[in-house]
C-alpha cells in the first residue's frame, strides 16, 4: 500500500534543503573549482578571467624530482600505518578480553582512548617536548641505560617509523573499541563447547576468538585500502621539519606548502586532484570489496 | 601436565595485566611529564630534574599565560566556535539524518538525495579550490569560515540517520494517526527518543570543533582571529622548528623558560576535552556500537 502524498511528502524535502544548499555551496563549488587544475590562476581574475594552460601544471609536476619522493613517502607511510593500526589494537582487545577484573579493564580502556581525543597540535606539542634530544625525557632514559641518543623528529631515516609509532600510540586505545563489540558479538555456547573439549584459554582464542573476529579484520583491511594515500595531514604538519622532508614530506603537506606556501596555485591544485582522482578509485573500490566480502554498507 | 597449565596460566596472566599496565602508563606518562614541566621552575627545567612530579613548584607559568591578551582572545573565539559550530552541525544532521532515514516510497528521490551527500565523502575538491570558495564567500576572517565549509558532517548524519531507523516504525505510524506531520513527529517523538545517541554526537561534535586548528590558520588572515588549536600550533610547534638546529636559540628560550610556558598552554588547550571526556566515554560506546549495527 504506497500513498504518495505529497503534501505530507513536502516537509521531508524541506528539511534537506538547508543540507543540500551547503553541501552544493561547499562541498560541490569546490569540485568546480579543479578548472584551477588547467589555467594559471589569479585570484583578483577570478577562475573566468585567468588563462588557461591545459595539462601545462601536470607536466611540470610530473617532471619534478619531488613528485615521486612525496608520493612514495605517502604510500610507505600510509601504508604502514594501515597495517600496524590493525595489528596493534587486535593485540591489545585480545588481551583485555581475557582480563577478569573489571575495575583494572576499565581503567586501563580509559588511559588508552583517551589520546584519541587529543588533536596532533596538543600531541605534537608533547611529542616535542618529550622527544627533544636535548631536553627529553625519552632521550634522558635513553642516556641513562647507555644507549646513544636519538634526534628523533630531525634524523630523516627515523622520522617515518615516528610517525607511524606516534599514530599508534595515539589511535591504538581507540581502535580496540572495533575488535572489543566483535568479540562481544561472540557466541558463548562456542566457548562453553571448547571447554567441554578440554581446550584452554589460549585455544579458545586461537580457535573461536580469531575466527569470530576475523570478518571485522578483513573489513577493516579493506577499508584501509582507501586510505593509501591517507598518510595523516595533521600529524606530519605538526612534526616534520626541512631536515626530514625526504622521508617525511607526503603529498597532503606538499600540497599546502606549494599552494597556499608559495601561492602557485594552479600546481597544488593539479597535484590535489591527481590525489582525489585516484583516492576516489582507490576508495570506491573497497567499498565495493567491503560490500562484496563483508556485505557492508554505509547506509 | 595440568600443574603445568595452571602456572602457565598464571604466569600469563601476571605479564597480561603488566603489559596492559605498561601500555596505559606509555599513553599517561607523557602528558605527566609535560603537566610536571610545567609547574616547575626554570632552573630545574634547564637542569633537567623534573620527571613526572613538580620541581621548585611554582605557577609562574600560568599566571604569565593568564595575563597573555592573545591567548585569552583566541580562547574566547574558540568558545564560540563550539558554540555557533555545534548548533549549526547538530541542527543539519538531524535534519538531513531524518527524512534520509525514511523509505524510498516516503520520500521521493531519496537515493539521489543520499548520493548527493555520500559522493562528498568519496571525491574532494582539494585543499586549493576550497580555500577559494570560502574566499570568495568573503568569509576569510569570519567566524562562520570555521563552521560552514564542514556544516553537514556527513559521517554523522549516517551515524544518526541509521539510529533513526532502528526507532520502531509503530512510534512514528501512530504519532501520524494522531495528526501529526512530519515536523511534529521528528521534534516531538523521534528526537527525544533518540537523546543517548544525539549527546553522543554532540560530544564528539564539540571536541571536533576544540581541537580543529587547520581551518583557522588558513582562512584567518589576521591572527587575531585564531581559534585557541590555530594559536597553539602556531606558538607550540612553530617556535620548536626554529630551535631544532639552532643550540642558542634554544638556550636564549629557556631562559625565558619557555618550556614551561608551552608546557602550561598544551595543558590549558587539552583542559576542556579532558573534562569532556569522562561523559563521551561513558556514551561513545553505545553510540558507536549503536551507529554501526546495521540490519
Amino acid at each position: 500500500m504506497i500513498r504518495r502524498n505529497w503534501k505530507i511528502e513536502l516537509p521531508l524535502h524541506f528539511m534537506l534543503l538547508p543540507g543540500l544548499i551547503l553541501v552544493l555551496l561547499f562541498c560541490y563549488g569546490p569540485m568546480a573549482g579543479i578548472l584551477i587544475a588547467f589555467q594559471n590562476f589569479i585570484p583578483v581574475k577570478g577562475l573566468f578571467g585567468s588563462e588557461w594552460v591545459g595539462l601545462d601544471h601536470f607536466r611540470y609536476v610530473y617532471g619534478l624530482p619531488e613528485t615521486i619522493t612525496v608520493f612514495r613517502n605517502t604510500v610507505v607511510i600510509a601504508s604502514m600505518k594501515i597495517v600496524a593500526g590493525l595489528i596493534a589494537p587486535l593485540i591489545t582487545a585480545l588481551l583485555l578480553n581475557e582480563i577478569g577484573k573489571r575495575l583494572f579493564k576499565r581503567t586501563v580502556q580509559t588511559v588508552i582512548y583517551m589520546p584519541h581525543f587529543l588533536s596532533w597540535v596538543i600531541m605534537a606539542g608533547i611529542l616535542l617536548d618529550v622527544l627533544s634530544p636535548t631536553t627529553g625525557i625519552v632521550n634522558a632514559v635513553l642516556d641513562w641505560l647507555g644507549v646513544t641518543k636519538v634526534f628523533f623528529l630531525g634524523n630523516a631515516d627515523w622520522f617515518p617509523y615516528v610517525l607511524v609509532g606516534t599514530d599508534v600510540l595515539k589511535e591504538f586505545g581507540f581502535g580496540t573499541i572495533v575488535y572489543l563489540a566483535a568479540i562481544t558479538g561472540i557466541n558463548p555456547a562456542l566457548y562453553e563447547a571448547a571447554v567441554l573439549d578440554g581446550a584452554n584459554r589460549w585455544k579458545q582464542t586461537l580457535h573461536i576468538t580469531l575466527p569470530g573476529i576475523v570478518p571485522i579484520i578483513i573489513l577493516l583491511l579493506t577499508l584501509g585500502l582507501g586510505n593509501v594515500l591517507n598518510a595523516g595531514f595533521d600529524q606530519v604538519f605538526n612534526l616534520y621539519s626541512p631536515s626530514v622532508y625526504s622521508t617525511g614530506d607526503i603529498l597532503d603537506t606538499y600540497v599546502y606548502r606549494i599552494g597556499l606556501g608559495n601561492g602557485q596555485y594552479g600546481v597544488a591544485t593539479a597535484v590535489g586532484l591527481f590525489k582525489s582522482v585516484i583516492s576516489f578509485a582507490l576508495i570506491s573500490i573497497s567499498y565495493f570489496l567491503a560490500y562484496r566480502l563483508a556485505n557492508y554498507r554505509i547506509f | 601436565m595440568v600443574q603445568h597449565n595452571a602456572w602457565g596460566r598464571k604466569l600469563f596472566i601476571a605479564l597480561n595485566y603488566s603489559l596492559l599496565a605498561a601500555m596505559s602508563l606509555v599513553c599517561l606518562l607523557p602528558l605527566i611529564n609535560v603537566l610536571a614541566v610545567s609547574f616547575s621552575s626554570a632552573a630545574a627545567i634547564e637542569g633537567g630534574k623534573v620527571t613526572l612530579w613538580p620541581v621548585e613548584f611554582t605557577t609562574r607559568a600560568y599566571t604569565f599565560v593568564a595575563s597573555k591578551k592573545e591567548f585569552l582572545t583566541s580562547m574566547g573565539i574558540s568558545v564560540q566556535r563550539v558554540l555557533l559550530g555545534v548548533v549549526v552541525n547538530m541542527l543539519l544532521t538531524i535534519l538531513t539524518a531524518y527524512p534520509l532515514s525514511k523509505e524510498i516510497t516516503q520520500l521521493r528521490f531519496r537515493t539521489g538525495y543520499a548520493w548527493i551527500f555520500v559522493f562528498t565523502m568519496l571525491f574532494s575538491g582539494g585543499l586549493i579550490p576550497t580555500y577559494m570558495v570560502v574566499r570568495e564567500f568573503g568569509l576569510i576572517d569570519s567566524l562562520w569560515s570555521l563552521v560552514l565549509p564542514g556544516a553537514v558532517p556527513i559521517f554523522n548524519v549516517i551515524l544518526m540517520l541509521n539510529f533513526f531507523r532502528n526507532l520502531p516504525k509503530e512510534l512514528s505510524e501512530s504519532a501520524f494517526i494522531d495528526g501529526a506531520g512530519h515536523w511534529q513527529t521528528l521534534w516531538r517523538i523521534i528526537v527525544p527518543l533518540s537523546m543517548p545517541s544525539i549527546a553522543t554526537v554532540t560530544l564528539f561534535t564539540i571536541v571536533g570543533h576544540w581541537n580543529e586548528w587547520f581551518q583557522g590558520l588558513i582562512y584567518m588572515n589576521d591572527p587575531i582571529h585564531y581559534p585557541l588549536a590555530s594559536y597553539l600550533q602556531t606558538i607550540v610547534v612553530k617556535l620548536d622548528m626554529t630551535q631544532l638546529n639552532d643550540p642558542t636559540a634554544l638556550r636564549f628560550l629557556s631562559e625565558l623558560n619557555d618550556r614551561a610556558l608551552r608546557a602550561a598552554q598544551i595543558f590549558l588547550g587539552m583542559v576542556p576535552v579532558l573534562c569532556v571526556y569522562p561523559f563521551l566515554q561513558r556514551y561513545f560506546m553505545s553510540g558507536i556500537v549503536l551507529g554501526s549495527v546495521k540490519e
